[in-house]
């Protein structure tokens, strides 16, 4: 009787595995599980690499419009360079969340974006006309932020700002070495993604390292800390216990916070849908691969549902002034509601998501049971 | 009377020798690897908090000591595998494991709550009765223990066995194949069944019933004589594929070389003698096996036989018990998880929470919220979002150090979601109630706000 029983479950096991095996010379491409390799190369080809090169364009012509500046200070070219300025400061929108490979490892975002800036240690830079950009000392006086301070921060109107630039290299000398570091760093992780793309579509597997959970890490993380505290959350004083207006993204600009959330909110939703780039095309995304594992919850999808809270979080968004230190000071309590939309998605991805995914929160190094 | 007769029943010594070995060496090499990988760094002396079993908040790591701590916890592993001053060491061992396992809760691991117990059990056998450095001290030698030493061994695996499988009779287990229905697809880079068997729902349903059957029934295979290679033979495989599946460390080879007491003793024997043959040929000293250098004794005879015997009931009479006080809860234990620990629920649930906490000024009416990374490593952030105790010791934790930093009328809320086996997230803790105002204790917490679903069975 034992013999026969052991016998069975011989026999289903040896079954179990030869499935297995058989089931694997099946045609590569009809894949049982959700086809992550496809999804890496359209996250690749149609999102990542053209959002950077769209990026790289118009950091060139803001680079040509400082170098027009820096020849001839005067009204004019400071128009056309804050407006190059603008346009850039919303194309790295786009590119913030990317946080991977050569841009991980340069610490590029935080050379490009960290603010507020600090004011003290950026004058002293240009008093000094000597100061290492590499230094983590100086992410608070360098990138887009940066800028915002030199085009607008410096004096309390154009003409002022136009004498400091007229009056003392040291300020031309600054606003062109920012602009230099800002394309030097750039170019190297661009140029590093010609190499990088093939390691990157190629690392499809479940594990801390694989690209899909690195930067569906790197994608939650910037959705939580780049965009909802930094943009939103810090400056609304959810953090600290009052609100901090000194802290919103382009303080010196200040009519163009809403507009710069505005674009990373859209592009952080392209991203999660699988829209391209350039807007024509969609493939493979986070969202389809939900569906696909069809999370179904109690009716509503977990896909629709995360949609549905990004786009009442959008609304929201649209509701707040175009000037956020404004906004803060008029009626905070919008920018505290607005922090609650965008949190709840934050609860989606980062519980839901990830546990459909089963894909850890970080990278966790201890044995489970 | 038959119990008298069973407790004075013999048995070979080999057994209970083999025992020995394999735990010392496998816990020998399980602290080396634990201090390898760093993890005596990042998880006792990095964290600036830890998190305290109740009761046990004076266990807690001893800064750079620690690795001291591991060192003693080793050595004394190392001395339980060769036999040296036996039961010392094993006192020691039990003293500095269970140390070191109560000193951060969120650590905790059922088979290191098993290992806890395990040496507990073993300071009472006489596992160094043969093959062992105390015998070439003392110069004697014993053929015989008490049947029961060897049994009791065996009651304790089949009560982690049993009780597994007791708790994966649940309709999520059985009847929507949760969690196994998120975790297996998710290893589709697996070679051959990847991309193949762990996607199909089938397979997932059969693992979760194979599983639970095999839970259920691998003690009663490996009692019986006819089903025992059989049931090892399944051992090794459901052990071995576990340890594909998930990251579960050292516990595959802790149960596969623990149910070799299953075996009988001419089985223990015949490895003794291999061993012998080994060491035997790495040294040319005939000494150590001269047999007449030994007093052979029959039988190694328990000292103060009753209160032994009294202790170890007491033992299995607790651990009969202790998995079954979830009972005395009410609500459901996935959720609430109170007493869910220490009651063999090995890879039971997926559940992920996300838990902000908000600090306010009672009098003003003022708030923020803490940034978790300011006082939690990712692995306690991780555990502590979606485990009641957790928060609200990390609630308490938060509500003192903003209070010494000088904040006044301090209260502690928490923005609480936590999603179960795969249902949608949903509100864990009642956001209205000041967590710094509740306190630990054995009783249910109120404030866990009730799952919206109902999960059958035990």
């Amino acid at each position: 009787m034992f013999k026969k029983i052991s016998l069975l479950f011989f026999i289903s096991f040896i079954l179990i595995n030869c499935s297995g095996s058989g089931d694997d010379n099946v045609d590569d491409n009809q894949l049982l599980s959700y086809d992550r390799s496809k999804m890496l190369i359209h996250w690749a080809d149609k999102i990542i690499i053209p959002a950077h090169t769209a990026f790289k364009e118009t950091l060139t012509n803001l680079d040509n419009s400082t170098t027009n500046f820096v020849a001839s200070p005067n009204q004019t070219n400071l128009d056309d360079l804050r407006s190059k300025w603008l346009i850039s400061y919303k194309s790295w929108q786009h590119i913030e969340m990317f946080d991977i490979g050569k841009a991980e490892e340069i610490y590029f975002k935080s050379k490009m974006n960290v603010y507020p800036i600090d004011k003290t240690w950026l004058n002293n830079n240009i008093e000094k006309g000597s100061y290492d950009l590499e230094s983590p000392n100086n992410y608070s006086s360098q990138g887009f932020p940066a800028l915002d301070y030199m085009l607008y921060g410096i004096g309390l109107d154009d003409v002022s700002i136009l004498n400091k630039y007229t009056k003392n290299t040291n300020y031309t000398n600054y606003l062109t070495a920012l602009v230099n570091k800002m394309v030097s760093g750039t170019d190297i992780v661009i140029n590093d993604w010609t190499a990088y793309r093939t390691t990157f579509i190629n690392s499809f597997e479940n594990t801390a390292s694989s690209s899909v959970n690195l930067l569906t890490n790197d994608f939650i993380y910037y959705y939580e800390k780049g965009l909802r505290a930094n943009k939103v959350g810090i400056p609304a004083g959810v953090f600290s216990g009052g609100p901090l207006n000194g802290n919103v993204e382009s303080f010196y600009k200040k009519d163009i916070s809403k507009d710069l959330l505005l674009e990373a909110l859209g592009a952080t939703i392209k991203f999660f849908n699988g829209t391209s780039y350039d807007g024509l095309s969609s493939g493979p995304s986070l969202k389809s691969y939900l569906s696909h594992l069809n999370s179904n919850k109690e009716g509503s999808s977990l896909d629709s549902e995360i949609t549905v809270k990004l786009n009442s979080a959008l609304t929201q968004v649209n509701s707040l002034s175009n000037n956020f230190v404004i906004q803060i000071e008029s009626d905070n309590s919008k920018l505290l509601v607005t922090y609650d939309a965008l949190q709840a998605v934050v609860v989606l991805l980062k519980v839901d998501m990830l546990q459909a995914f089963n894909i850890n929160v970080d990278y966790v190094d201890a044995d489970g049971d | 009377m038959s119990t008298s007769i069973y407790f004075n029943k013999k048995s070979s010594s080999a057994p209970l020798a083999v025992f020995r070995i394999g735990f010392g060496l496998l816990m020998f090499y399980s602290i080396i690897r634990f201090w390898l990988k760093g993890w005596i760094e990042t998880l006792y002396v990095q964290p600036q908090f830890h998190f305290s079993y109740y009761g046990f908040d004076w266990v807690k790591p001893l800064d750079n000591y620690t690795y001291f701590l591991f060192l003693i916890c080793g050595t004394s592993a190392f001395l339980i595998a060769i036999g040296l001053k036996y039961r010392l060491s094993m006192f020691i061992f039990f003293l500095s494991f269970t140390y070191i396992e109560l000193m951060d809760k969120t650590t905790y691991l059922n088979h290191y709550y098993f290992i806890s117990i395990l040496s507990f059990l073993m300071l009472f056998i006489p596992a160094n009765a043969t093959f062992s450095i105390d015998n070439l001290i003392k110069g004697k030698v014993y053929k015989k223990v008490p049947q029961w030493t060897i049994d009791s061994l065996k009651v304790l695996l089949s009560i982690v066995y049993i009780y597994s499988g007791l708790a994966k009779l649940n309709s999520d287990w059985l009847l929507k194949a949760m969690p196994l229905k998120i975790w297996l697809p998710s290893k589709f880079d697996l070679p051959l069944i990847g991309e193949s068997l762990m996607q199909l729902e089938w397979v997932h349903y059969a693992m979760s019933w194979g599983g639970m059957f095999y839970d259920l029934l691998i003690p009663f295979l490996l009692l019986y004589k006819r089903t025992r290679l059989f049931g090892f033979f399944l051992v090794i495989f459901f052990h071995m594929f576990t340890k594909v599946l998930f990251p579960i460390g050292m516990f595959p080879y802790i149960m596969i070389i623990g149910s070799l007491i299953f075996f009988e003793s001419e089985f223990h024997i015949k490895i003794l003698k291999f061993f012998k043959k080994i060491i035997l040929s790495l040294s040319s000293i005939n000494y150590f096996f001269n047999d007449s250098k030994f007093k052979v004794i029959d039988l190694y005879e328990i000292r103060k036989k009753k209160l032994v015997l009294s202790i170890v009931s007491l033992f299995f009479i607790i651990q009969f018990l202790f998995p079954l006080r979830y009972l005395l809860y009410p609500g459901e234990l996935f959720w609430n998880e109170q007493g869910y620990r220490f009651s063999w629920r090995v890879m039971l649930i997926e559940k992920k929470g996300y838990s902000v906490f908000k600090i306010v000024d009672q009098e003003k009416g003022t708030f923020f919220y803490v940034n978790n990374e300011d006082f939690l490593t990712s692995l306690q952030e991780k555990q502590m979002s979606f485990q009641p105790d957790f928060i609200l010791e990390y609630a308490h934790y938060l509500g003192d150090s903003f209070t010494l930093k000088g904040h006044k009328n301090v209260q502690v809320f928490v923005d609480s979601y936590v999603a179960l086996n795969g249902r949608l997230s949903q509100r864990y803790v009642d956001e209205k109630v000041d967590l710094y105002k509740e306190k630990e204790s054995f009783k249910h917490k109120k404030w866990i706000l009730p799952l919206n679903d109902e999960i059958k069975g035990l």
